[in-house]
């Protein structure tokens, strides 16, 4: 590959963009969709060949916004190691912020025609607004905490989880814990975040309707846009000599910290960020869908999350969109056709990508550089040999 | 018989103002009611023939109060041939006859009504309904009737009607029905019931004694006891002691009591909270035994943990429905069958997996995390589509279901105390097969030094094979236990998973007594905060304490102790 660092001269981030192939194909296919599907939905007739449904423009933005949760996890476990099993929660937290905001703009509409007051809140006999709602009416105080919110819980988190070096499979278990907590304290009625029906019944963003084509086609061009910024904002941190610095954590964490790094620093910068852009893509995931309930909370659900990156290829960033779009595709597709199914794919699908791609579907196109050519019954049989010898030597 | 009287004489002043518009007729029958009795022991035959008619005539009369006034004169009385005339009268069936004003129990049969002599109880000719007016209640006069039944209750020569009749006046707490217990005592012979009864007397001499004595022995009594009953008597004694003008020193006695049934009866609650929480805490460690070895031992990360559980919970359901027709219901047999079914087929489709999956991601624990995530979603999909998604019913035993009820309001469930035994058997079970048996010398020996466990001969992978049955069997185990107290659905295993991993991980990775530990005292910290906090909070309390735990001693409470390195 050539390298175009060298060739052009060029400033560091337009150099680390051009050598990146795949990147460059996923923010040229992002630029296209922000027109096409727009042009496509708006202005093309109903009547051609070329028109984009409505229900299509809302499905590929609800893929969108799965997408950059799923490069916000391949972030920390593509080039950390961190294997967040919660990466759910940051994605919730931020949907939650922003449909307190989209909540507090129904405004007297509502069925109790409350001018403050959610129906919720007037539903339990509520008499005024808590505290924590407050800002909630104003678009960027909202967006401040989408962010603000899901970056503070990880910033806790990982200071307390990295500083006393939980690491690997133990990491795990207490992000999910983290998860699982925030389920149970989100179904409670007296959170004042809706308990289990969670924040719904939305009417506009910013005055205009959620349910009109245009606001729908802007929210999916702003999908498309953050996707970008985060991807660039990714590649870059991997990029950096932070980003190797990671690498080195992900592959030997004990020798980086022997040699003078303070691994925890490091690994809460990345996972701090990295829940900013789960948060992010919750806040516009609830727009596009009309709903954000406690369900996404569910540990079940941030444990698909790796899967879609997994799938995709871990540690390359645009496989873990790649990922995100092939596993939610054949979930509508099962689902619609055979419900029945769609459990058994999935299940297979982790057990398939874990034993035999382990490098995901990046990895086995032979244009991205990844794939060692092997087959994958060597890969195996290496990778056996290996786990004998490590287990042979550890004790 | 002595009681007898001093009943009549002791009730006076309370009678007296409620009959005061009785007829004298009436209190000469009292007067009579009173030498009758002493002359007929035990058979209560109060009222003559003539008198039992007469006031039962007074029933039909117009004014509420007034028909108040005669239920419970006739109820004082303690005669058994009230019991159904008043229970007709509640049932709507007590009737005057128009023909000679006679008052009769009637039961329609189609358009005839059979007539009913109170005084003979016998069947005394029939008529149509226009030659009957019914006497007319209301639910002030039903609920003096039902109250007027428990206390005739209190002679019943059933000793379950007679103490049901007891509870039931010392809830009721009304003083009128003093002198009829205190009749009851003197003839009852059942001992622990008669000192129910002296208590409920004693709670009701509380307020309507007339001395400072009385009153004083009153609360000696109750002081005696725990029950929450008695701290609600007391604690309304008390509160209502500064309106009513009590004596200084009983006000004090009584807060006395009261202090010390609060103090007795919050010893309990805490036993009984330890109870609970030991009881949640054997659920735990039933579901996150098997775990220990499989992650504890092996270092596998089982996310298809839960599902095991739920395989076992449903072979129970498969052996009882195929053993239904050979065994009666309640039998102890199916569950027998089930607990070593559980464990095979749970055990085998562990081994499955180890060989299937599992052993070639060995040293690699997220892929294994996700590996075995993908498994529990097939085996989930796998049992709604043999089964449905619809819970299955799994019937006890007999011997599981009742309990064991204090008076103090600690109720043990059998199913929970089996539970309690079934796990502390299983562990001995697991620790017994690890410490003595030659498999679990090679388990030991192949988690302690693969190499050299292999060079001595052992054959490693058959020995992970079984290692990771042994695990899934025990789950299995525990699924037949799980279903004995929750729903068995295809969720089953996922609402064990994430508990048993906080066990494990708390307890501390490859130590047998860490999650024993684990277990219990995660159940009973629950437990405790339950009470405080509601359920929901307390188990979120406890995760993120748990959390925080973690960050402390990131390996557990018995941590393996080594100088290794994590890779």
């Amino acid at each position: 590959m050539t390298d175009y660092r060298q060739k052009y001269k060029m400033t560091p981030v337009v150099g680390w963009l051009l050598n990146d192939r795949g990147g460059m194909t996923l923010l040229a296919i992002l630029i296209a969709a922000a027109i096409l599907v727009p042009v496509g939905n708006l202005l093309v007739p109903e009547s051609s060949a070329f028109h984009v449904p409505t229900w299509m423009v809302s499905l590929l933005g609800k893929y969108l916004c799965y997408a950059l949760l799923a490069l916000s996890v391949d972030l920390i476990w593509g080039f950390c190691g961190i294997l967040s099993l919660g990466h759910g929660a940051f994605f919730a937290l931020g949907g939650y912020a922003m449909g307190m905001y989209l909540m507090r703009q129904i405004g007297d509409r509502g069925v109790y025609g409350d001018p403050i007051l959610p129906d919720f809140m007037v539903f339990l006999n509520w008499k005024e607004l808590p505290w924590y709602w407050y800002g909630f009416d104003m678009f960027w105080f909202a967006i401040v905490m989408a962010m603000f919110v899901p970056g503070l819980l990880a910033f806790v988190f990982g200071f307390l989880a990295f500083r006393s070096r939980v690491t690997g499979v133990y990491l795990s278990i207490i992000t999910q814990a983290m998860t699982y907590a925030l389920l149970l304290a989100f179904f409670r009625n007296d959170m004042g975040f809706g308990g289990n029906n969670g924040l719904t019944d939305f009417k506009d963003l910013l005055g205009f309707s959620l349910q009109s084509d245009g606001t729908r086609a802007g929210l999916f061009v702003a999908s498309c846009v953050f996707l970008g910024l985060c991807y660039i904002v990714a590649r870059g941190i991997t990029q950096s000599r932070l980003g190797k610095v990671l690498i080195a954590i992900r592959d030997a964490e004990s020798r980086v910290r022997f040699t003078g790094y303070r691994v925890e620093y490091y690994k809460l910068f990345v996972f701090t960020v990295s829940a900013v852009m789960a948060g992010i893509a919750g806040a516009l995931y609830v727009p596009q869908v009309g709903i954000i309930n406690p369900g996404e909370f569910a540990p079940a659900l941030s444990i698909e999350i790796v899967i879609w990156v997994a799938v995709g290829g871990r540690g390359t960033l645009y496989g873990a969109v790649l990922g995100a779009f092939i596993v939610n595709y054949a979930k509508t597709f099962f689902t619609g056709v055979m419900p029945d199914f769609w459990l058994f794919f999935l299940g297979g699908l982790f057990i398939a990508v874990t034993l035999f791609l382990p490098k995901g579907v990046i990895g086995a196109v032979p244009a991205f550089g990844a794939a060692d050519r092997q087959s994958l019954f060597t890969t195996w049989r290496k990778r056996v040999a290996e786990r004998r010898a490590n287990e042979g030597g550890k004790a | 018989m002595r009681n007898d009287i001093l009943s009549v004489l002791r009730r006076s002043p309370f009678s007296m103002c409620k009959m005061h518009e009785i007829a004298t007729r009436v209190m000469g029958a009292l007067g009579f009611v009173v030498v009758l009795a002493a002359f007929v022991p035990d058979t209560a035959q109060a009222f003559s023939d003539e008198e039992l008619r007469n006031i039962a005539e007074q029933l039909d009369d117009k004014s509420a109060t007034k028909k108040v006034a005669v239920i419970e004169e006739m109820a004082a009385d303690g005669d058994p041939r009230v019991a159904p005339i008043l229970k007709a009268m509640l049932d709507g069936d007590l009737y005057v006859r128009d023909s000679d004003e006679h008052v009769v129990i009637a039961t329609k049969k189609g358009k005839v009504y059979t007539h009913i002599d109170i005084v003979s109880g016998e069947v005394a000719g029939e008529s149509s309904s226009k030659e009957l007016s019914k006497i007319k209640i209301n639910n002030r006069l039903r609920g003096a009737l039902r109250d007027a039944l428990a206390t005739l209750n209190l002679f019943s020569p059933d000793l379950a009607v007679r103490s049901a009749a007891v509870e039931q006046i010392m809830d009721a707490r009304d003083p009128a029905m003093l002198p009829l217990l205190l009749r009851a005592i003197d003839r009852e012979e059942d001992e622990t019931l008669l000192a129910r009864m002296q208590l409920a007397e004693a709670t009701m001499a509380l307020a309507a004694g007339e001395t400072t004595d009385e009153r004083l022995a009153a609360i000696a009594v109750l002081a005696s006891e725990t029950t929450p009953q008695i701290r609600a008597v007391l604690s309304q004694f008390v509160s209502s002691a500064e309106a009513e003008g009590y004596q200084p020193e009983v006000v004090a006695a009584a807060k006395d009591a009261l202090a010390s049934v609060e103090r007795r009866l919050s010893t309990w609650q805490t036993v009984g909270d330890v109870y609970r929480g030991i009881s949640l805490g054997s659920v735990l460690l039933l579901a996150a035994v098997g775990l220990a070895i499989t992650f504890g031992v092996m270092g596998v990360i089982n996310m298809a943990h839960g599902e095991m559980i739920m395989i076992g919970a449903y072979t129970t359901f498969v052996v009882q429905q195929a053993l239904a027709p050979f065994l009666s219901s309640g039998s102890a047999w199916s569950l027998a069958i089930s607990v070593p079914a559980a464990f095979l087929v749970a055990g085998a489709v562990g081994v499955v997996i180890e060989r299937c999956v599992i052993r070639f991601l060995y040293g690699r624990p997220l892929e294994t995390l996700l590996a075995t995530w993908g498994v529990s979603l097939v085996l989930q999909q796998a049992i709604r589509s043999i089964f449905g998604a619809t819970n299955q019913q799994v019937t006890a035993p007999d011997f599981m279901s009742g309990a064991i009820e204090f008076s103090t309001g600690l109720v043990l469930t059998y199913n929970r105390l089996w539970i309690i035994l079934f796990s502390v058997i299983v562990v001995a079970g697991i620790a017994a097969v690890l410490r003595y048996t030659a498999f679990g010398l090679q388990m030991r020996a192949v988690t302690q030094n693969r190499r050299m466990a292999g060079s001595v001969g052992i054959r490693t992978g058959y020995v992970d094979a079984l290692t990771f049955g042994l695990g899934s069997g025990i789950a299995g185990i525990a699924g037949v236990a799980l279903s004995q107290i929750s729903n068995v659905s295809p969720n089953l295993g996922q609402t064990y998973i994430i508990d048993s991993f906080m066990v494990v991980v708390f307890g501390g990775v490859g130590n047998l007594w860490g999650t024993v530990l684990g277990a219990f005292s995660l159940g009973i910290v629950n437990k405790f905060l339950e009470p405080m906090a509601g359920a929901v909070l307390a188990k979120i309390f406890v995760l993120i304490a748990l959390i925080l735990f973690i960050q402390k001693r990131p390996k557990g409470l018995f941590a393996l102790k080594g100088r290794a390195v994590e890779a």
